[in-house]
This record gives C-alpha cells, sequence and structure tokens, in this order.
C-alpha cells in the first residue's frame, strides 16, 4: 500500500503541469480547483495562503450570488468553498447556496450540495430548517440515490426539533426492498434515538425487526441500536440473548456467504459488535452468561488465525469472557490469550494485552504476576503509550508495600511526559495512591510536593483540596497530626527560602495556607521570619492575585510580634491601594487585625480548621433578599440548564405536541442532570473526599467499577494448572515463595535473588519483586489494596456522627419497636449524638445497679428504653421511689392491645369518626394509666389524637400532657386541657399538627405527669412516629398555574422511578398508585409526559413533573421548601416498590 | 461511535476532515493541529492508539491512526469502537481509495476531495461503521459514477429520457445469502 502512495512526491510536479495539457482529463473537471491548489502550494508563507483564500473566496461569493451561476456552476463552486473551509477560513456566504444547490440541483449537483451542508452546518444551525422541505422530498423520490443520499444526510446532521416531521418517512423505509436503503434507514433511526430517545420509543419494535431480517448487512447495522440500548438497560432485553448467541454462532460457523469474509475471518465487526452486547447481557448475571459459553468457546477455538482482525475479535472475547459470570476452563483459555497479547512482539497487541491485563487483574491477580518480567520491561519501553498504558495496570495493583515503587515509576513518567492531558490524570492518581498508601509523613509531603510541582496549575483543583481537608482534619492521633503538619512546614520553610519563583500558583496557595494555619507549631521560628518569606512571595512577578490573596490571608493569621505587625502593616499599606477589590479586601482585614490581637484571635482562632463551618447550601439567609426582589418586579432565578434549554427552545421551531402553555419546554428538559448552582458548589468544595477520587481514577480508563468480583481466589485460581508460559519459566523463584517475598519487600529490593541469573537481569527482577510484592499467594487478602482499610495510613478521622451512629443504631435496634427498620433510623435523628455515646457508655452500670425506677421505664414504654439517661436524672426523686411498685410487671403489653384498639376507637370523638384514622398504636404505661394514639386525616389538618386510659380503682389528677416535635407545629386544639381521668376511663386529647420541617419520617415526643389520689406525682415519656405522607394533601392547581408555580420554586430532585410497566398505559397506571397511596393530585398528562401537585400541611406545595423515558420514571420534583422534594422522593419511591 | 476522520500529510496539511460530532470552526483546526503535533511525533514501530488529546474529548476517546507515504489517516473513536478494528477499517478504506483511483496518492485526495467523502459515506455514515466490505462499497460508489457519467452525456437529451434514467434503480447486489441454511435465522422472536 505504502510504495503506492509514495509516488505522490515525486509525481506532484508533473502532475501539476500536465493540466494544461489537452490529454490530461483526470483535471481538467476541476480545474479551477486544480488552479487553486496549485496557487496554495507555490505559496511560502502562512499569511500568503490567507490573502490568496479570501481573494477566492470573495471571487466565489460573486459569483455564487450572481443570478446567472447555472446549477452545474455551483457544483464546481461548492467543491471550492469545501476546500476553503477545510483549510480553516469560513465561508458562511456560501451555506444557504449550498442548501439551494441540495434542493434544485440534479442528482449530481444535489450530491455535493447534501455533502457541503453536512460538512458546514451542524445540527443547532436555523439554516438547516431550510433543509427539512428538500429531505422530506427526497425521502419520497423513487430515485434510490436521492434516498439515500437523504438518509446520510439525516444520519449525519438533523435538527432534533424536526424528526417528528420525517420520522414516518424514515421508518417506512425499514420495509423497502433493497437492502441498502434499509440499512441506512435503521442508522439513521439509531441517529434519531442518540439525540431524542423518547421520539423513537415507539418504534422499538421495528429494531427487533430489523434484527431478524433477512440481509446481514441490515441485521448488522440494528446492532449498534442494541448495542446502545443494552448499554443503557440491560434488564429489558434479556430475552434477546439467545438471539444474539445464535447469530454468532451461525456467524462463527461460517454460515454466512463469502463476501462477508475480510481476509478470511467471516465479518469479524459483527462478531466484535455481537461479544461486546454479550458482555454487556451477560455481566453479573449467572443464568445468561451461561448460555453464551459455548458459543464464547468456540469463537476463541476459531480465531486462531495470525491476522490483525482475529486479534480484534480474541481481546472481545477475553473481555467478555472476564466481564461475564465465569466459567473456569474459558477463564483459563482466555488468561493464556492475555499471555500471548502480552508476549507479542508487535506492539499493538501488546498494548491491548496490557489492556485486558489491566481490565482483569482485579479478579485474577495472578496474571499479572505470570507476566511481571514483560510488564517491567514494558515500564521501559520506547513508546510512551505503552507506558503509560504500564502504569495504569500498576495503579491497580497498588498496595501499601509496593506503594513507593510505583509511584516513583509514575513521577518519574510525569517528568518526561509533555501531554498535559496525561499529567492531569495521572497526577490525580498519584496523590490518590499517595493519599492511600504513604508509608511515612516524610514520603507523603515530599510526594505531594512533588505532585504540586508537576501537576502546576492544570491538576484537578481538589488535589490540593482534598490534601488540606486531610492535613486540617487530622487522623487518629494527635501526635500524629502535629508530626505531619510540622514537617510539612519545615518543608515548606526550605522550599520558600529556596526559589520559590519556579513553583506553580496553586502549590503557592496551599504552602501559604499550610504555614498560615500550622507554622506555629514549630517552636523555633518566629511568626516574624514566615511573614517575611510570605511577604517575599507577593513582590514575585508571576504571582496571581489569587494567590496574592491567599498569601495575606495567611499573613494575617500569623501577624503577631513587634517585627511580624511591621511587615504586616508594610504589606497591607502596599495592597490597600490595589486596584483588585478583593486583595484590597484582605489587606484591610491584616491591618486591622494585626493592630488588635484580641480581635483577631477571636475572628482567626488557631486551629479553627478542626471546627467544620456550617454551610447553608439552600442559601435560606437570602430569601428575605430574593422575596423583596421578586415583589419589585424580578425574574425567578432560572439554574443555568434550564437557561440553555429556554435559549434553544426559542431559537428552533418546537414541533411537539405538548399542549401545555409552560414558559419552557418541558418535553426537551434534560431531567438527567441534576446539578443546582448550590449542589454544583457543593459538590466541588467536598469532592476532596478519597473515594471520590478513586472513582473518578476508575473511570478514566476501563470502567471496571461495576464489574463485580464475581470470581474468588479459592474458586478458580486454586483449581487451575499453572499456564505454560515462557515467562514463567523466567520468573525467578522468590517472587512465588511467600518468605523470600517478604524479604525482599522488608529490605526494599536490596536482597540479592537466590537463583543465579545474569547481571543485567537482575536488576529487573528486583524491580519486580519489587512492584509485585504483595500480589502473591500468602497475602491475598490484600490483594487489590484498596479494598483493605488497614493497609490505609492516613486514615481520615471518622467524622462524630458517624461514630455515635452505631451504638444508637444497636440500642433502637434491641428494642422492641412496633415500628420498622426504616424507622429505627430516624431515632438516630432523635438523639443528640453525644447523649447517645453516653448512654452506651452507661448502660452497663445501669443494669449493674438495681434501680427499679429506671428498669420501669426500661422495660414498659414501648420506643422509650432510648430514653436518655440525663432525663430521667431531671426527673422528680419522688418518681423513681413511687416506680418501684409496677416494676415486677414489664412484659404482659402486647397481648392486651388488640383488644384495646377496638374499644379505643369508640372513644374517638364523634366528629372524628367518620374520617380515615391510623391504627391506634400503644405508647407508654405508667403505674396505672396508659397512653395510646392515633392520627386522623382531616382535609385541612392532621389530628394527633392521644387516648388516656386509666385502669386503676382511683382517679388520676392534674393531668398534664406536652406534646413537642422538632419537626412540627403541635397545637393543642381541647379548648380545657384535660384535668382529671375518673377510675376505668378514658380520656381523649387532641392535637393539630402542620409541618414545620420536612422530614421522612416526623416524630413527635411527649411527657405525661399527673397526680394519684394518694398525692404521689407521676411522669412518663412517649414518642410517636408519623411518616411524611399522612400530611400530604392534594393540591389542585391548573397547567398555567403550576406553570407559574414551576418556575418560582428554588428547591428540585431528581430521580429514576421503577415504572408499573403491567399495564397498557404505565406512566398513567403508575401516576394512579401514587395518587391513591400519596394522595398527589395529577393535574394533567401529555403523551409520555405527567404534572403532579400536591401541598404538605399547612401550604407548602411541591410540584413534580413525571416523563416516562427508556422504561423507567423520570422524575423531577420541586419546591420551595428546602427538604420536601427528598422527602416526597422517597416516599414515592415506597409506594411504588409496595406496588 | 466514531468521532471525526482526520486525513492529513506528512507536513500537517489537511486532506479531508470529517466530523460527526459538533465543533466550532476554530476549535476544529486546533484539534486538526493537536492531533497531527501528537501522531506526527511519533516513529513508525510504535503502536497505533493514542489517548485522546486534551481537546478532543480527553481520556474516554482514543486516536486511531495509520500512516502511509505521506498521509495520516486519523479516526477518533470513543470507547465503544474496537481498536483493532478500527485500525482494520482504516486498511478498508485506504484500500477502497486505491481501487476507487487506481493507484491512490495524495494528489487524489487533493483534486478529488469530493469523491473521497463520497466514498466515507459509503464507509462510515454518521458516525457509524455502515459498511466494512470493499467491494460492496466500491459497487455502491460506482452505481453513483454510472449516474455521473450519463448525466454529463444528458443534458442535452430529452426530458423524458432523463427522467427514466433518474428512476432507474440500484442494482442489485449479488449478495445472495437467502438459500437454504445459509440464511440467518433469528429464532424464539416474538412475533410482531
Amino acid at each position: 500500500m505504502s510504495d503506492v502512495v509514495e509516488k505522490t512526491l515525486t509525481a506532484l510536479p508533473s502532475l501539476l503541469s500536465l493540466d494544461s495539457q489537452p490529454g490530461s482529463a483526470k483535471l481538467s473537471s476541476t480545474s479551477k480547483l486544480g488552479n487553486l491548489i496549485r496557487g496554495i502550494t507555490e505559496l511560502t508563507s502562512k499569511h500568503e495562503e490567507e490573502k490568496l483564500i479570501q481573494r477566492e473566496l470573495s471571487s466565489i461569493k460573486e459569483q455564487v450570488s450572481s443570478p446567472n451561476t447555472t446549477m452545474r456552476q455551483m457544483k464546481e463552486l461548492m467543491v471550492r468553498t469545501i476546500y476553503c473551509e477545510m483549510l480553516g477560513y469560513e465561508a458562511s456566504f456560501s451555506y444557504i447556496h449550498a442548501i439551494k444547490l441540495a434542493q434544485q440541483g440534479t442528482v449530481l449537483e444535489k450530491r455535493v450540495g447534501y455533502l457541503a451542508v453536512s460538512l458546514f452546518l451542524n445540527e443547532s444551525h436555523e439554516l438547516l430548517l431550510l433543509l427539512v422541505n428538500t429531505v422530506l422530498k427526497d425521502l419520497q423520490s423513487t430515485n434510490l440515490i436521492e434516498v439515500c443520499m437523504a438518509l446520510t444526510v439525516v444520519s449525519q446532521m438533523f435538527p432534533k426539533d424536526m424528526i417528528p416531521a420525517i420520522l414516518p418517512l424514515v421508518e417506512e423505509k425499514l420495509n423497502h426492498p433493497k437492502e441498502i436503503i434499509r440499512r441506512k434507514a435503521v442508522l439513521a433511526l439509531y441517529k434519531f434515538y442518540l439525540i431524542a430517545p423518547n421520539q423513537v420509543q415507539h418504534i422499538h419494535n421495528k429494531f427487533r425487526k430489523a434484527l431478524c431480517d433477512k440481509d446481514p448487512g441490515v441485521m448488522t447495522a440494528s446492532l449498534h441500536i442494541y448495542l446502545q440500548l443494552i448499554q443503557e438497560n440491560p434488564e429489558g432485553y434479556k430475552d434477546l440473548t439467545a438471539s444474539f448467541v445464535t447469530i454468532l454462532k451461525q456467524v462463527v460457523g461460517g454460515k454466512l456467504p463469502m463476501d462477508f469474509n475480510y481476509h478470511s475471518v467471516p465479518a469479524p465487526w459483527l462478531q466484535i459488535q455481537l461479544l461486546r452486547i454479550l458482555s454487556l447481557l451477560g455481566k453479573n448475571d449467572q443464568s445468561t452468561s451461561e448460555i453464551m459459553h459455548e458459543v464464547l468457546d468456540e469463537s476463541l477455538r476459531r480465531a486462531e488465525m495470525n491476522h490483525n482482525i482475529t486479534y480484534a475479535i480474541l481481546y472481545e472475547c477475553v473481555k467478555c469472557i472476564y466481564t461475564i459470570h465465569p466459567k473456569s476452563d474459558l477463564l483459563e483459555k482466555a488468561a493464556k490469550c492475555i499471555g500471548n497479547f502480552v508476549l507479542s512482539p508487535k506492539i499493538n497487541l501488546k498494548y491491548l494485552g496490557l489492556k485486558a491485563l489491566t481490565y482483569v487483574v482485579q479478579q485474577d491477580p495472578k496474571l499479572a504476576l505470570q507476566h511481571q518480567m514483560t510488564i517491567i520491561e514494558c515500564l521501559d519501553h520506547p513508546d510512551l503509550i505503552i507506558k503509560r498504558e504500564t502504569l495504569e495496570l500498576l495503579f491497580r495493583i497498588t498496595n501499601a508495600q509496593n506503594v513507593t515503587v510505583i509511584v516513583e515509576k509514575m513521577l518519574e513518567f510525569l517528568r518526561i511526559s509533555g501531554d498535559d492531558h496525561t499529567t492531569i490524570d495521572l497526577v490525580g492518581k498519584v496523590a490518590e495512591l499517595a493519599e492511600k498508601y504513604a508509608p511515612d509523613n516524610e514520603w507523603f509531603i515530599e510526594t505531594m510536593n512533588t505532585v504540586f510541582s508537576v501537576g502546576g496549575d492544570m491538576m484537578q483543583p481538589d488535589i490540593p483540596n482534598s490534601f488540606l481537608k486531610l492535613l486540617s482534619e487530622g487522623f487518629d492521633s494527635v501526635e500524629e497530626d502535629r508530626k505531619l503538619r510540622l514537617f510539612a512546614v519545615n518543608s515548606y520553610i526550605s522550599l520558600l527560602q529556596g526559589t520559590p519563583g519556579k513553583l506553580p500558583q496553586r502549590f503557592l496557595q496551599v504552602i501559604s495556607w499550610v504555614l498560615g494555619e500550622y507554622s506555629h507549631l514549630r517552636e523555633d521560628l518566629e511568626a516574624a521570619v514566615v511573614l517575611r518569606l510570605l511577604a517575599r512571595l507577593l513582590d514575585m512577578k508571576n504571582c496571581s492575585s489569587e494567590t496574592k490573596s491567599w498569601v495575606l490571608t495567611a499573613m494575617t493569621k500569623l501577624c503577631e510580634g513587634g517585627s511580624g505587625v511591621s511587615v504586616a502593616q508594610q504589606v497591607s499599606e502596599t495592597y490597600s491601594s490595589s486596584l483588585d477589590t478583593v486583595l484590597r479586601q484582605r489587606a484591610q482585614e491584616l491591618q486591622y487585625l494585626s493592630q488588635d490581637s484580641e480581635l483577631r484571635a477571636r475572628v482567626l482562632p488557631r486551629g479553627a480548621g478542626l471546627e467544620p463551618v456550617e454551610v447553608d447550601s439552600s442559601l435560606s439567609f437570602l430569601d428575605g433578599f430574593v422575596s423583596e426582589a421578586l415583589a419589585a418586579g424580578a425574574a425567578p432565578y432560572k439554574p443555568p440548564h434550564q437557561r440553555q434549554e429556554e435559549l434553544a427552545g426559542t431559537k428552533a421551531l418546537s414541533l411537539e405536541p405538548y399542549g401545555l402553555s409552560l414558559p419552557i419546554s418541558m418535553s426537551s428538559c434534560s431531567i438527567t442532570d441534576r446539578q443546582s448552582p448550590t449542589l454544583l458548589s457543593m459538590s466541588s468544595g467536598l469532592s476532596g473526599d478519597s473515594t471520590d477520587l478513586s472513582h473518578k481514577g476508575g473511570s478514566a480508563t476501563l470502567k471496571l467499577d461495576g464489574v463485580k468480583r464475581v470470581w474468588g481466589r479459592e474458586g478458580y485460581l486454586s483449581q487451575k494448572e499453572p499456564v505454560e508460559e515462557p515467562a514463567q519459566v523466567e520468573v525467578p523463584s522468590p517472587l512465588r515463595s511467600p518468605s523470600q517475598q517478604g524479604e525482599a519487600d522488608s529490605s526494599h529490593s536490596q536482597t540479592p535473588t537466590p537463583t543465579p541469573t545474569p547481571e543485567s537481569d537482575q536488576e529487573k527482577q528486583q524491580l519486580a519483586s519489587s512492584l509485585f510484592v504483595g500480589l502473591g499467594s500468602q497475602s491475598s487478602v490484600c490483594l487489590m489494596g484498596k479494598s483493605e482499610p488497614t493497609a490505609q495510613r492516613f486514615r481520615r478521622k471518622a467524622k462524630g456522627h458517624s461514630t455515635a451512629s452505631s451504638p444508637s443504631e444497636q440500642i433502637s435496634n434491641s428494642v422492641v419497636s412496633p415500628h420498622s427498620a426504616v424507622d429505627n433510623l430516624l431515632c438516630n435523628n432523635l438523639l443528640d449524638s453525644n447523649i447517645t455515646s453516653e448512654l452506651a457508655l452507661s448502660s452497663p452500670e445501669l443494669t449493674s445497679q438495681p434501680s427499679p425506677g429506671l428498669t420501669t421505664t426500661n422495660g414498659t414504654c414501648d420506643t422509650e428504653a432510648e430514653l436518655p439517661d440525663s432525663d430521667i436524672k431531671e426527673s422528680e426523686p419522688a418518681v423513681i421511689r413511687d416506680n418501684s411498685v409496677v416494676a415486677t410487671d414489664p412484659a404482659p403489653h402486647e397481648a392486651p392491645d388488640r383488644p384495646k384498639d377496638l374499644c379505643l376507637t369508640s372513644h374517638l370523638p364523634a366528629e372524628l369518626s367518620g374520617l380515615s384514622h391510623s391504627e391506634i398504636s400503644h405508647l407508654c404505661t405508667n403505674q396505672s394509666l396508659e397512653l395510646s394514639a392515633c392520627h386522623v386525616q382531616k382535609e385541612d389538618s392532621l389530628l394527633l389524637v392521644v387516648f388516656i386510659t386509666n385502669s386503676s380503682d382511683s382517679a388520676a389528677q392534674q393531668i398534664l400532657v406536652q406534646v413537642d416535635s422538632e419537626e412540627l407545629e403541635v397545637s393543642c386544639v381541647c379548648d380545657s386541657p384535660v384535668e382529671e381521668v375518673s377510675s376505668h376511663s378514658v380520656t381523649v386529647c387532641q392535637y393539630s399538627l402542620t409541618v414545620k420541617r420536612p422530614a421522612v419520617h416526623i416524630e413527635v415526643v411527649g411527657m405525661v405527669s399527673y397526680q394519684l389520689a394518694n398525692g404521689t406525682s407521676q411522669s412518663a415519656q412517649f414518642s410517636y412516629k408519623l411518616p411524611l405522607t399522612s400530611f400530604i394533601r392534594p393540591l389542585t392547581v391548573s397547567t398555567e398555574e403550576y406553570g407559574t408555580m414551576w418556575l418560582a420554586f428554588s428547591h428540585d430532585t431528581k430521580q429514576n422511578l421503577t415504572l408499573i410497566s403491567d399495564s397498557q398505559e404505565p406512566l398513567t397506571a403508575t401516576l394512579n398508585v401514587l395518587k391513591r397511596k400519596l394522595q398527589l393530585h395529577v393535574v394533567e398528562i401529555i403523551g409520555m409526559e405527567g404534572i403532579v401537585a400536591c401541598r404538605v400541611l399547612q401550604d407548602q406545595p411541591c410540584l413534580m413533573h413525571c416523563r416516562v423515558h427508556a422504561g423507567t420514571l423520570a422524575v423531577w420534583l420541586r419546591s420551595p421548601i428546602p427538604d420536601l422534594p427528598d422527602c416526597l422522593i422517597y416516599h414515592c419511591q415506597r409506594a411504588l416498590q409496595g406496588h | 461511535m466514531i468521532k471525526a476522520i482526520l486525513i492529513f500529510n506528512n507536513h500537517g496539511k489537511p486532506r479531508l476532515i470529517r466530523f460527526y460530532q459538533y465543533f466550532a470552526e476554530d476549535m476544529q483546526q486546533q484539534i486538526i493541529r493537536e492531533t497531527f503535533h501528537l501522531v506526527s511525533k511519533r516513529d513508525d514501530n510504535v503502536c497505533n492508539f493514542l489517548e485522546g488529546g486534551s481537546l478532543i474529548g480527553g481520556s474516554d476517546y482514543k486516536l486511531i491512526y495509520r500512516h502511509y507515504a505521506t498521509l495520516y489517516f486519523v479516526f477518533c473513536v470513543d470507547s465503544s469502537e474496537s481498536e483493532l478494528g478500527i485500525l482494520d477499517l482504516i486498511q478498508v478504506f485506504v484500500e477502497t481509495l486505491d481501487k476507487c483511483f487506481e493507484n491512490v496518492c495524495e494528489l487524489d485526495l487533493i483534486f478529488h476531495m469530493d469523491k473521497v467523502h463520497y466514498i466515507l459515506q459509503e464507509v462510515v455514515m454518521g458516525g457509524m461503521v455502515l459498511e466494512t466490505n470493499m467491494n460492496e462499497i466500491v459497487a455502491q460508489v460506482e452505481v453513483q459514477n454510472r449516474m455521473e457519467k450519463s448525466e454529463g452525456g444528458l443534458s442535452a437529451a430529452p426530458a423524458r429520457a432523463v427522467s427514466a434514467v433518474k428512476n432507474m434503480n440500484l442494482p442489485e447486489i449479488p449478495r445472495n445469502i437467502n438459500i437454504g441454511d445459509i440464511n440467518i435465522k433469528v429464532p424464539s422472536l416474538s412475533p410482531f
């Protein structure tokens, strides 16, 4: 092939001169283009080229706009314009003429017109609307070439909004007698699916028909669609597995005509596509995987010829085998295949082999061990791409033992690679590894220093954020914290004393923050010295104003002592007149705070980094301002994505049959992106989390995150016979013998390998032993260091919340509670974490001390057992003494509950008896008094009804029931509070509840106190839980009102819910379930979308927009109340689950 | 999906540019420059795959290229394409060009840029691989070329004759696979 093309250079001059000769028909037809090209080749500078092309373009412009230009000439002009555009010169004047050419020309002119249009315009170009009619006409043409051209241009770019106009015609083409037309129609529909999935949903069945088209070409085209569909929703297409397997079997078995062979391999691209589909289907699914085992085996067997394309099939096969549910003999063959790839002298295969290894190493780390020498060789490969891929592999096998070697290799690579993209990616990985497996402080700080200096200002901002967070939050040991910080301070001081001018801005920012915060840890260091070093940074030319403000802030923290203050004063004077307002403000702060040390200590307390800053992410403090602005006529805030959509919406005509008079076209809203501006800023602030990082790192290469490690070591690997690989023979024994491996590890690869080997190899083997340490069988527990938390040195300090939650959970679990497990979670909210831990500590004491009062409360009241002991202490001493009598009777309360429920119902006030009420649940029992409660749903309120049953012979007096809740506003309904319950009678208290702050479940706590006839006073506490759903009422609004409300609400949530698909109209069915179970009001259902509204008592509205998309219900909730959408979505999920 | 197909010569002069994903004009030129920069500094004995540059897509995208004498053929693809598959697709494309132009050289690409585009359209359509069989591609292109020839002579012909030619059908390409057991059967599908 290459010889063929090589003639070009030698032929160039002669060919160009040929043009003038009459015989050279080759170029005569495009002689003007020939002239242009010749003109360009003769030029020497870019400037001249520009002049020439501008001249050319203006002459073209003149000609195209002349009415005398024929279509034939136009065609020629258009080719020249395409050439100019390719060189990067804009010729927008010709766009309209291209469309005209496509519209009016003969077939061949049309072809040029369409080509020009598809090269010049993009999907959202407004001129494209003019093409719609032409496309429509050509789709209906009897000339097949015209139909083909129309289908081609449609699949290249077509305005999203115009798809409905041509969709029926394209659909029709699926039944066309010519296979090429059917094929192109399938691809065009696939393109439609990609840009507007909801518009082609109704033709999924036709895709199936295309899949079983009698022409293999059409079937191949339909696989594009299926690959995409299955990627999005593998569950929905499991039934097709057998079909795909049958197709693959026939293809592999050579049932296709010879026409489809490529280098005597039957339809290789088709095989690749099918294997990809199968791996998606078989992932995490044993029964589906079993269907395909046989055909995979056959594919592996057949694809043994020595051509590039067979390797492509093998590679897909191997990936598929490692993705689906494993089968040991297949895995064995696949492993052998990978071996062949890695060891291949062909560099492309080596690359793929490394990629495959990277992919499988999580399931089969031994495979990496087998090929360790090859991997070491690849590390020194002259091709950077191979090196890069090797590092990727090493990244996956990093553990605490080999981290120093691997990170060193990565940093080495970083220094020689000049590619921005690689640098950004790799720097992130190094930072991740350093944080996870750092062996000591010095190494960590030094590695991070390199990361900051190499990564410079390109790296992702969460790396420095995460680093600073790690420093400030500290670890479990205070002493360790201090050492690490001190080391960082020392290291930075010496860096600043050197030549800080070379350091990137981000690094300088990190340095100044650390010095500001922790330089006091070094006792021999005077603040003034640090201040002077920092002040030097300010004088540097390349110091950005952002960095300057970091420096000034650091100085503000440090300015103390005589000389320090004077440095600070000097600096603040310089910058208090700066043009940059931020700098000016920082300078002002510095000035004031340096003078007033008392104020400074208050504003910037030392170690403030430890205190979590409370961030009001809802920006509720601005609510007043916003409502004022709204009242003054300001437009309501719209999140950026919405604004963009609106912008797009106004540009193009909307042909969608969406009748709502909403200001935004809701159907075109992408429900998937959930970023509201506040969320965005939140997430960027929080993304320092290491799990986040690792996720990112993983997704940068092969997507392994979802791959479950279905195959354990003990299963397959132990059964496996050692694969005969040449590499393995070369591998020295230490790597497989555990004891020696340990040695190699501890002595950092300095131990000479016991096997006699040539000198040159020895070095490599040492490297190997230090790289692959920890991968052997003896340490198989920590194969993937990432899954082993103990290996992690810098374990972030557990937050107060999470430590507290575990004991509290235990406690609530131990309680015999009538509520479900979900409710248990809510107990955590209720209990202050401090109290909980205190309780956990003191509980053994409680049980050992036979305090009758406490046992009573613990034993009898149901949820009461969680009573914090502090509360008990607070109650009257008399209470405890008097409880002793009942203490003997803790348990038998469950049984009499049922009949009581019945009889209590009769005590419901008459006005409530007609309304639906919840089951009456028992609250607590104390002495002779028993409390039960239920809630009654009224149209506009929710009533809590508390029944007080006095089962004793004497009356209880001075009864006081207090009910309170964090989430609710409680008001007593009764006119006169209950004073007395006579013997063997029931009294009822009613409380009206409205939601103050929404939560998934709402808890009411209360206390009842009363006096017995003998004068002793008693008290008991109780709690009652009710779901948010009881507060939900339908909100009847019109579609118009809905539209205006939607825009005004700021808090939103998006999520996909399961669709009830067993009925004809899934959307209606689903919404009906929600309506029935949650009392939502369905405002309107239009096609695949529905809008729903509700309110939470009192008047807190929440709106919901639902859209059926890919078999799920995409839901978007909005409300003015912060937590309401999230809570509501939870209940929607539960309601649909339960269905 | 294939995101872009770039052909440029050893000096970075673009010979054919086809984007399947929208990029602004100046961005396209930057991408060409960056890609040329990435590709041209690589030896011939290194692998044919490159992680995407920073402009076109980043980590999910790959550049797969082949170097023939004076020309670089670069396909920019996302992760849904097989690396080796694309590498052979480039080969198929170039072999087809060779067949259509009879010993293709850079000059053919320069002077018949539009024809190269038409050939490419039969291989890749809207970013999806349409046809990988060289004979099939050549047949399709030839149908169109025949059209061109006949049309050239038709300009003076009576209108009826013109329309007759226009309505002519594509030849049925002999690819009859519907005989007997070589027919691909897709069993166990629900009826439509």
